[in-house]
């Protein structure tokens, strides 16, 4: 038996993953712009699809990553509109500087949530976690001091000129979804990212290789959640209109699902491509009203069939493409022999 | 009504009310059992049983006091047979140890039921006819009386329960449910097939689901966005009362419908918020429910 | 008469490949063995035969006809039972329901449930009990009266004596000879070679995934064994 140790070299980036850097910054930079020269309802909408895809970049993370499906993060998203809500209208913070703010609140709450989601595993999980929001969204209808059932206004908007206001949820609004895409990538490239995979596979197995399998996936469903609440608080923000059923709705959750699924799970290129295609389904299809979800409906059923892991999850493996590459590969000095290990 | 009296009536609504519940919970019960299958759409599958019953009474053109019952019983085949197709053809490829395919899968059925139902039947609530029965009432002890179609209602939920335990304990495809459950692939060696074992699980679980939908819809009004509502009820009776066992989901369902009752009576808002809070404290408290067999 | 013969025969796990090209044949009525250390593809061998894994057609023949990589419901209907490793038993049900499971694929023939206490008597008491709280003698019991619920020709034993006790392993291979006057034919996969000499009547022995050594099970030495077996 002879063992042969070579020097070898952990390399990340991919000739796809530099050139997409450069173009993911560019792209940035142009839509910085937009405030400048595009109408208030393009930036609306650019607005809405930022929050769809930190809502579903945070659902990824949970499910794809985490190893934790649920079908109730709206509890947080709501929660965050309705933290913005009372801290302007309230406590009378300046509502921009409420929204991070706001994030925090809802991740502070998701650990005592914790606590109690933590005790169901895999499918049974994923509906408690709905059955929490449901008690979040009702315990908020019977609260009449934010306007119950029916909802109220942010009127701590109401002081501010309306270019600023719109101009500024805008930018919050890109800077958030930078931040939460480059964040998500550092966290999986670090080590608690390479924990996490190695959770998401097999947590006995992680357990005893020393692995904190708690405190690691609480730390990642806080994370999702205060994520989820920067996503609510964002968008009520520029909605200026928020309501129990508008907040805490599992579609919501429908739409992280699918946004992620036709995209592709456990990637990071996935949400953002599934974002995309949704945004332009949305503006082709939404007319057609009932029969626009009916399809959105049986597309998530065949791609999921077809694909479990996602349309990208499905495409990068195959042909070996990614943007955001989260892998480490191996890469061997070339050897005279021509030969593989010998152990 | 004296206060200890109205007391009485309120529990005993509450666990006739956990019959529906505990219907809605069986099939959900059957189905996590045999093949650890989440399915989100189940409560809209109930929905859809609820507007194919009606349609189905409507076009039989009898009194109201029959046709309903009628229906059902036409039903039952039907939906065995949807159940047993779709598990064969759709959710069979979901099956397995990642919950995420089949969360997604069936909330996309969910979805396209809903919005079916929606363009077929408008979102206008409808009414299962029944010749007077939702109103009629017995009494059944000085002062006290229920009302007839719940106490109906609990009555199919126990012989439901008795039934159910009987299959899965005493006949030879009960045994099948159970073996295929336990180890998949020794099930294999002795020549059993999966695929069709878990499609019959699926169509008597929709069998099921047919009766529940008749009973939901003579009791009160329904809507094609009233599902995911029954999902929850029907999934926290199936935890509250432990799974495997049905007639822990009996008790499951009455002590959700209690529960829901008494919180009624405190004030509207806070009945089904009450029962979800009673049911996160099962979690915390009993995660494993009360009579749990499997695990 | 030979009932089974493989050819050549290939196995993988995925692109993992196990065996390479074994010839194996068994004739009714015998009980031939099959040992080999950890790893060297005995219990992967088993498992191709009765479908769980794949193989060429033409690469197992069982009764004159080719059923390499027909499903395994299709191989039990045919008569070939297995006894998986580890005992396999369904733990939601009890020694008799669990038994009640072996004949699923209703063949005709002798093994009965009566027949089934009679091979184990301490079977019948403990009929009723759920599986997990059996020994692990009664265990395998249960295991093997499974597979002959139905009524195969060929029964194929893959480790019987894992984590069993000696008297235990014993007290199993007695009632051996009594399933095979019933006119059974048996391969028994065993880690243990006094045992599996003893009960066969020729052997095999697995290396890596080749037959390395074959012949009468009383004639073959300790050396020739030792050799076969690890190869050195």
């Amino acid at each position: 038996m002879s063992a042969t140790f070579r020097t070898f070299e952990v390399h990340r980036a991919t000739r796809a993953s530099r050139a997409g850097g450069l173009v993911s910054l560019a792209i940035v930079a142009f839509l910085a712009t937009l405030p400048l020269w595009a109408e208030a309802g393009t930036l609306r909408e650019i607005d809405e699809l930022a929050c769809y895809l930190i809502y579903a970049m945070m659902w990824n993370l949970l499910a794809g990553y985490g190893g934790m499906v649920s079908i109730g993060q709206q509890a947080f998203l709501g929660l965050g509109g309705y933290a913005l809500l009372v801290m302007g209208n309230f406590a009378g913070i300046n509502p921009f500087v409420a929204v991070p703010l706001a994030a925090i609140v809802t991740a502070l709450f998701a650990i005592p949530v914790a606590q109690i989601a933590f005790r169901l595993q895999g499918g049974t999980f994923a509906i408690g976690t709905w059955v929490i929001a449901e008690v979040f969204r009702l315990s908020i209808a019977n609260w009449s001091a934010v306007g119950g059932g029916s909802g109220t206004s942010l009127t701590a908007l109401r002081g501010i000129e309306k270019a600023t206001r719109i101009h500024v949820t805008f930018w919050l609004c890109l800077s958030a979804a930078v931040i939460a895409i480059a964040a998500t990538y550092l966290l999986l490239r670090s080590r608690q990212g390479l924990a996490l995979l190695a959770i998401r596979d097999s947590e006995v197995a992680s357990e005893s290789q020393g692995i904190h399998v708690r405190r690691t996936k609480l730390g990642v469903y806080v994370a999702a959640a205060f994520g989820a609440g920067l996503a609510g608080a964002l968008y009520f923000l520029g909605n200026l209109r928020i309501s129990p059923d508008a907040a805490f709705t599992v579609n919501w959750s429908a739409f992280g699902i699918f946004i992620v699924m036709i995209g592709g799970i456990g990637t990071i290129e996935g949400p953002i491509i599934g974002a995309l295609i949704f945004y332009l389904l949305n503006k082709i299809a939404s007319d057609f009203g009932t029969w626009y979800l009916v399809g959105l409906g049986a597309l998530a059923i065949a791609v999921t069939i077809k694909f479990p892991r996602g349309l990208w999850g499905g495409f990068s493996r195959r042909f070996d493409v990614h943007f955001f590459p989260v892998q480490r590969r191996l890469v061997l000095p070339p050897d005279e022999k021509g030969g593989s290990f010998h152990a | 009504m004296t206060g200890t009296l109205s007391w009485i009536s309120t529990v005993v609504q509450g666990v006739l009310l956990g019959g529906l519940y505990a219907m809605f919970a069986m099939s959900q019960s059957l189905i996590f059992g045999v093949m650890r299958l989440t399915n989100t759409a189940h409560g809209d599958f109930i929905i859809l049983a609820s507007f194919g019953v009606f349609s189905v009474a409507v076009a039989l053109g009898l009194p109201p006091a029959v046709a309903p019952w009628l229906a059902m019983i036409l039903m039952l085949p039907i939906a065995f047979g949807a159940g047993y197709v779709l598990q064969r053809l759709v959710l069979n490829r979901v099956v397995g140890r990642d919950p995420l395919p089949s969360l997604v899968v069936t909330f996309g059925l969910a979805i396209v039921i809903e919005n079916l139902l929606q363009e077929i039947y408008t979102a206008d609530p409808r009414s299962i006819e029944s010749g007077g029965l939702n109103v009629a009432s017995i009494s059944i002890a000085e002062g006290l009386s229920v009302g007839t179609l719940p106490l109906l209602t609990f009555a199919v939920a126990v012989a439901i329960a008795a039934g159910m335990q009987w299959l899965s304990g005493r006949t030879a495809l009960g045994r099948s449910f159970r073996a295929v459950s336990d180890d998949r692939d020794a099930a294999q060696l002795m020549g059993l097939d999966h695929r069709h074992i878990y499609a019959m699980a699926t169509g008597i679980a929709f069998a099921l689901v047919a009766v529940a939908g008749a009973l939901h819809g003579m009791k009160t009004t329904f809507a094609p966005a009233d599902g995911p509502a029954l999902l929850l009820y029907g999934f926290e009776a199936v935890i509250i009362g432990g799974m495997g066992s049905f007639y822990g989901t009996l008790l499951g369902g009455i002590i959700l419908g209690v529960t829901q009752v008494i919180g009624f009576r405190f004030d509207p808002g806070w009945g089904i918020w009450l029962g979800h809070i009673v049911f996160l404290g099962m979690l915390l408290f009993r995660p494993t429910g009360f009579f749990a067999k499997t695990r | 008469m030979t009932l089974l013969a493989t050819s050549k025969l290939e196995s993988f796990y995925g692109d993992f490949q196990v065996l390479f090209g074994v010839d194996f044949e068994i004739a009714a009525g015998e009980v031939v063995a099959l040992i080999g250390a950890n790893g060297a593809g005995k219990s992967t061998f088993l498992k191709t035969i009765c479908g769980v894994l794949g193989a060429h057609r033409e690469a197992v023949t069982f009764d004159g006809q080719p059923i390499g990589g027909l499903p395994p419901g299709e191989i039990v209907r045919r008569g070939i039972a297995m006894v998986p490793e580890g005992r396999r038993l369904f733990s939601s049900l009890s020694a008799e329901e669990n038994l009640l499971m072996g004949a699923s694929a209703r063949r005709a023939g002798p093994w009965t449930l009566d027949a089934i206490y009679r091979l184990f008597p301490l079977l019948a008491e403990k009929r009723r009990a759920p599986a997990p709280t059996l020994s692990g003698g009664q265990q395998q019991m249960v295991a093997i009266g499974r597979a002959l619920m139905s009524n195969p020709k060929l029964l194929l034993c893959d480790e019987l004596s894992l984590g069993l006790a000696p008297v235990i392993v014993k007290q199993i291979y007695d009632a051996l000879p009594a399933v095979c006057d019933a006119g059974m034919t048996v391969v028994v996969v065993e880690q243990d070679v006094t045992t599996a000499q003893r009960v066969s009547s020729r052997l095999y022995c697995l290396q890596e995934g080749r037959v390395t050594l074959t012949g009468a099970s009383s004639a073959l030495t300790r050396e020739q064994i030792s050799e076969a077996y690890f190869g050195v």
